[in-house]
């Protein structure tokens, strides 16, 4: 991990017919980390995972990736592309598992995948089912599919917004296990937004908490757990309400 | 019932000896149907699209349009394009080159082009509707770009598209209101097989007529079924 910040937001604002859902004064995300975003259902979370992934644009403030200032809406393909998202919900097309697999390989026009693939199904213990449809799958091995065709991309940054929600401990265990190895390994930035403090814990190397669309506070995941500075950030990782 | 019987041996032998004058008829109606479906598709399928994924003003009213076309009487559209095209008509008088003239096959694919599209845009339109929202933003965050994830729902959405395709057709190779109107019902040169059966009933032509109703239930019955199939498949 370095100290060199791959996004970089100043007052970055979203707001949805009036009401703003997101206001962040500033935050830096380090290349190669895995920062840990927490808070309570509608801080802000995953339109946060939106703006990162470039898939809306802010109504205010300086979204910078790579140190480029990125306009609203002119963000340039290739490095749109260094960064994806495994959303809660896997959203897999109506075909094989293989073919959700090699989706985003055959968007980028890279017909020399099979290695790539088969390593990957591999990876997510689901080469068995390679060839099964995808509507036939459980929860669990439908977001382990979805986590695959992300990383089948070797992604810059890898945005998971509630990647194991509902899971069973097997699958959050295996899909926890791979996204550790992936930052190890392939010095991947992860942003994990979560509502599970104890996942945070065990996989972020920072942690940020979230509220009314703030970031009340970011630390590493040792200060952030033991010794926090807000004493909402002590309230809520001790599991109580914060709003 | 003797007549009915006379008729449906004549009518299979006329159909399967060959007959030239009746599969004349069957030919202009493929190719009228057949040009029409096409063109119905070309712009109906991406309007549909453009209506189920998009939001813009007026898109409510838009598509109440659309639905209101959906069920529009053909032979009011028989009416329409009539008067546009006849010599008294809006575009009849301009003599441009591309607008059809009256009793022509151009005008009969027009008419029909008509009472499809809506069927075409409405069907697709709530095909991908029905589409899971989030599939797009999905596929936006895996790199497609806004023409790559618009196809790829439109390739999600193939079973709706597909009953809106033959829906469409079904709508255009039955009718007999607009064709008769536009086209005239001229032989060897609008007649198509509505038309036909109509002509050749009234003549006292059953066996005629009854091969001609053989061929339209035969095609009638194969697009039910084919919807038939994809809605079972979509299950």
């Amino acid at each position: 991990m370095s100290d060199t910040p791959l996004f970089e937001l100043h007052q970055v604002s979203k707001s949805y017919e009036g009401r703003t859902v997101l206001a962040v004064e500033a935050l830096d995300i380090r290349r190669g980390e895995i920062l840990g975003i927490v808070g309570p259902s509608g801080a802000g979370k995953s339109t946060l995972l939106r703006l990162l992934n470039f898939l809306e644009p802010p109504d205010g403030g300086i979204l910078k990736y790579r140190g480029h200032a990125l306009q609203p809406g002119a963000v340039p393909l290739e490095l749109r592309r260094e960064v994806t998202t495994v959303f809660q919900r896997s959203a897999l097309l109506s075909t094989t598992v293989r073919r959700n697999v090699e989706y985003g390989l055959r968007l980028r026009g890279e017909r020399d995948s099979r290695a790539a693939i088969e390593k990957v199904l591999d990876r997510l213990g689901l080469t068995a089912l390679a060839h099964a449809s995808a509507r036939t799958l459980s929860g669990g091995e439908a977001q382990r599919v979805a986590l695959a065709r992300a990383i089948v991309l070797h992604p810059t940054v890898l945005l998971l917004d509630e990647p194991t929600a509902n899971l069973d401990p097997y699958n959050v265990g295996l899909i926890e296990t791979v996204v550790a190895e992936l930052n190890h390994e392939q010095e991947c930035t992860v942003v994990l937004v979560t509502h599970n403090v104890f996942q945070a814990h065990r996989l972020a190397h920072r942690v940020a908490l979230l509220l009314g669309g703030n970031i009340v506070e970011i630390a590493d995941t040792p200060t952030f757990f033991e010794s926090p500075c807000d004493p909402r950030t002590s309230a809520f990782v001790k599991g109580e309400m914060v709003y | 019932m003797e007549v009915v019987w006379a008729g449906l041996i004549e009518g299979l032998r006329m159909l399967f000896s060959g007959d030239a004058y009746l599969w004349e008829i069957i030919g202009l109606s493929a190719r009228v149907s057949g040009a029409a479906l096409l063109i119905s598709a070309l712009l109906g399928i991406p309007l549909g699209a453009l209506l189920g994924l998009t939001h813009f003003p007026g898109r409510r009213v838009v598509q109440a349009l659309v639905y209101t076309g959906m069920g529009f009487p053909p032979v009011v559209i028989g009416l329409a394009v009539y008067l546009l095209l006849s010599r008294n008509g809006i575009l009849g008088p301009l003599n441009w080159p591309w607008i059809p003239q009256l009793f022509t096959v151009s005008a009969m694919v027009l008419a029909q082009v008509i009472i499809a599209i809506p069927l075409v845009i409405g069907y697709t339109m709530a095909a991908v509707s029905d589409v899971d929202p989030n599939l797009r933003l999905q596929l936006r965050a895996l790199g497609a770009t806004r023409r790559q994830a618009t196809w790829t729902v439109l390739q999600e959405a193939r079973q709706g598209v597909i009953v809106a395709l033959v829906g469409g057709l079904g709508s255009i190779i039955s009718e007999v209101g607009a064709v008769m109107m536009v086209g005239g019902n001229i032989e060897h040169a609008t007649r198509v097989l509505t038309t036909a059966i109509m002509l050749e009933t009234r003549r006292g032509n059953f066996d005629f007529a009854i091969g001609l109703a053989l061929v339209l239930l035969g095609l009638a019955f194969l697009t039910n079924l084919t919807v038939a199939q994809f809605q079972r498949k979509g299950q």
